[in-house]
């Protein structure tokens, strides 16, 4: 029988499953007994949203009216009643030279979102223009052989979300590369176990931060000779130590723990080594090991920020780090935006991981 | 001499105070081309001395001599059946198949292999669904399933642990057939372990009863002098078959009567705890 893919099949498959319960709806083919799934679903999230953005609003408010106040009463202490009044004039208008710098509020966020995606269109229209305006002059660079002129403004937001992708994907692969064939190792050895159980259990522990400053030691030196930029290098190596850990021990817990019966069959059928851990070991254990990969790929989602923070590695920790550093009126929304972006994309990734999860996994019952 | 033979074999599971015996003074011999079956009680050691004999445990005291040979590890030329299939749940019907045909038969060309693998669906009619995972499979398509595995390493003996034990009784009888048919074309040896005695009475040579563990050890013989190819239905007016069948059961009742009385006795059970591999990384 063909399987046919339909949304519903998709959607449920990314875990995604009240989407097409939104489908339904529009479509009318909703039964009574649905609605109290529709309500569930679809009601009760949608006013959580709302409750939480009322609540950001007041609360934002009310911070904003505090630091109002304590601005007018220190103009009144240091200043004397007239400049207090011009301070509590100014801040009526919204002049931007003395607004108070605190939690901004949604709309706020929202302004500043739209301001970022204002700001990349700019960009990307001016590296456009760069790109036509240099092409014959590359052209003619690259003829002699020498290097072409490429675009050196400043990076846009969406610029440095990818930046940031692409370095928790090239920290990811290091953690994959490292993490399964020595895990695999470990699984298969009492004695590998044994051989690394302390080096697991100290270097686990250890925080983002001091696993940068310990690659920023090697790769320096490494790279001594190299004029390259190397905040890439240090940033993706230091996500791939800090976030491989999961992933090593749940494959040298999938592959230690491998099924009696399957080894029995393995036994039975007299399979040599090679075959016993690529045909029957490997396949029982991917599971776990896939299990292991979506917390290693979360888990480099969240260093990643603290990461390229402190390797000066653009992205979004560098965005974060320069807008706070930035201090102009909209930098505190510029830094909700960039939260809210992390949050969704570390979702969206974790999602990605699901999918192919349950892509892979089997149940023990299924043979039975 | 005899095909298959067990010399005085004990097996103990644990060591010093923990130790349990399983299985005391066990003595068989199997003829080449003879059908087999052992009878026993759920946890009386069954699954224990199949896998004494294809290889998978070792005896504590005893010899276990296939083909004059004693037996050490598994082998191609003992093809096991196992209670609960163990089919690997991430490769299809065939894939499961040509494993073995891979092993049994090493350096063929793919072509042949694929050939072989699919002789053996074929003949426990399971081609239409050769494409097929595990899980897409019923209990009793399963079992047939491990049947063809087990058959396509061509074995010179087939062990079969409660190979129907988990099935419905309508697929129980197909299976029946199915397995005495292909052991008729080529009179394989063949050893069952079942805990059904008329299961035992239709399909085997001699039955041979297990007294339960621990220390469970074969009880006297029983031969069944009905012709093949045997029939159900004519088989319940035999009286050849109501005489064996009535003597079994009695033998295995008396067991069941002399295990009550001695229920009096503590057991205790030994301190175990589950392997905890994943808080040493902690």
């Amino acid at each position: 029988m063909k399987q046919s893919v339909t949304l519903g099949k998709v959607t449920k498959f990314m875990g995604l499953g009240f989407l097409s319960t939104f489908k339904d709806l529009f479509t009318g083919k909703l039964e009574k007994e649905d609605y109290k799934a529709f309500l569930r679903k679809v009601i009760v999230p949608v006013a959580s949203v709302l409750l939480f953005l009322g609540l950001w609003h007041l609360g934002a408010k009310s911070l904003y009216n505090v630091e109002a106040e304590f601005r007018i009463e220190k103009a009144l202490n240091e200043q004397g009643q007239v400049a207090a009044d011009e301070m509590a004039a100014c801040i009526a208008s919204g002049d931007i030279s003395c607004q108070p710098n605190t939690l901004p509020s949604p709309s706020q966020v929202w302004a500043s979102f739209q301001s970022l995606l204002n700001d990349h269109a700019l960009i990307s229209a001016d590296k456009a223009a760069f790109k036509e305006k240099t092409a014959t002059l590359n052209e003619k660079r690259v003829a002699e052989g020498k290097d072409p002129i490429v675009y050196t403004g400043r990076p846009s937001f969406v610029d440095q979300i990818f930046r940031s992708l692409k370095t928790v994907f090239a920290g990811f692969f290091l953690a994959l590369l490292i993490a399964v064939p020595l895990g695999i190792f470990i699984g298969l050895s009492p004695t590998l176990k044994s051989a690394f159980n302390w080096f697991i259990q100290i270097f686990k522990p250890v925080s983002p931060v001091v696993w940068y400053l310990l690659v920023f030691m090697i790769v320096k030196t490494l790279l001594i000779d190299s004029s390259e930029d190397s905040s890439f290098s240090i940033s993706f190596i230091a996500v791939g130590l800090c976030s491989m850990w999961a992933t090593l021990v749940n494959t040298s817990m999938g592959v230690s723990s491998v099924d009696k019966d399957y080894i029995n069959v393995a036994k039975v059928l007299k399979l040599g080594n090679f075959q016993k851990v690529f045909k029957v070991v490997l396949p029982s254990s991917l599971p776990l090991i896939f299990t292991g990969l979506k917390i290693t790929l979360s888990v480099a989602w969240m260093v990643l920020i603290a990461i390229e923070l402190l390797a000066q590695s653009p992205g979004l920790g560098l965005f974060v780090w320069e807008e706070f550093q930035n201090g102009a009126n909209d930098s505190n929304a510029k830094i909700i935006v960039a939260m809210f972006v992390i949050g969704i994309i570390g979702f969206l990734l974790d999602r990605l991981m699901l999918s192919i999860q349950n892509a892979v996994s089997f149940e023990k019952t299924d043979a039975i | 001499m005899a095909y298959l033979e067990l010399k005085n074999i004990y097996k103990t599971y644990g060591t010093d105070e923990n130790a349990t015996e399983v299985l005391s003074n066990i003595n068989l011999s199997i003829e080449e081309g003879e059908f087999v079956a052992i009878v026993g009680f759920t946890g009386s050691g069954k699954t224990t001395l199949v896998n004494l004999i294809n290889g998978l445990l070792e005896p504590t005291k005893g010899e276990v001599l296939f083909k004059g040979k004693p037996v050490e590890g598994t082998s191609h030329e003992r093809g096991v059946i196992f209670q609960n299939y163990s089919l690997l749940p991430w490769l299809t019907v065939e894939q499961n198949v040509l494993m073995a045909v891979k092993e049994a038969f090493p350096k063929r060309e793919k072509a042949v292999y694929k050939r072989k693998a699919a002789y053996y669906i074929d003949m426990v009619g399971l081609t239409p669904a050769i494409n097929k995972l595990p899980k897409e499979l019923s209990g009793g398509m399963r079992q047939r399933v491990a049947v063809a595995r087990a058959l396509s390493m061509k074995p010179d003996m087939i062990i079969m642990d409660e190979p129907l034990g988990a099935l419905d009784a309508l697929t129980r009888g197909t299976l029946q057939d199915q397995i005495l048919n292909i052991w008729g074309k080529d009179k394989r040896t063949a050893l069952l372990i079942t805990n059904d005695v008329d299961e035992g009475i239709y399909m085997a040579d001699r039955i041979i009863p297990l007294r339960p563990g621990p220390n469970a050890t074969l009880g006297p013989e029983f031969k069944i002098d009905i012709e093949r190819p045997r029939d159900k239905t004519e088989m319940n007016d035999n009286p050849n078959y109501k005489k064996t069948r009535n003597a079994i059961i009695e033998y295995l009742m008396d067991i069941g009567e002399e295990r009550k009385s001695q229920v009096s006795e503590e057991f205790v059970l030994p301190d175990l705890a589950p392997k905890d591999f994943v808080n040493q990384f902690r």
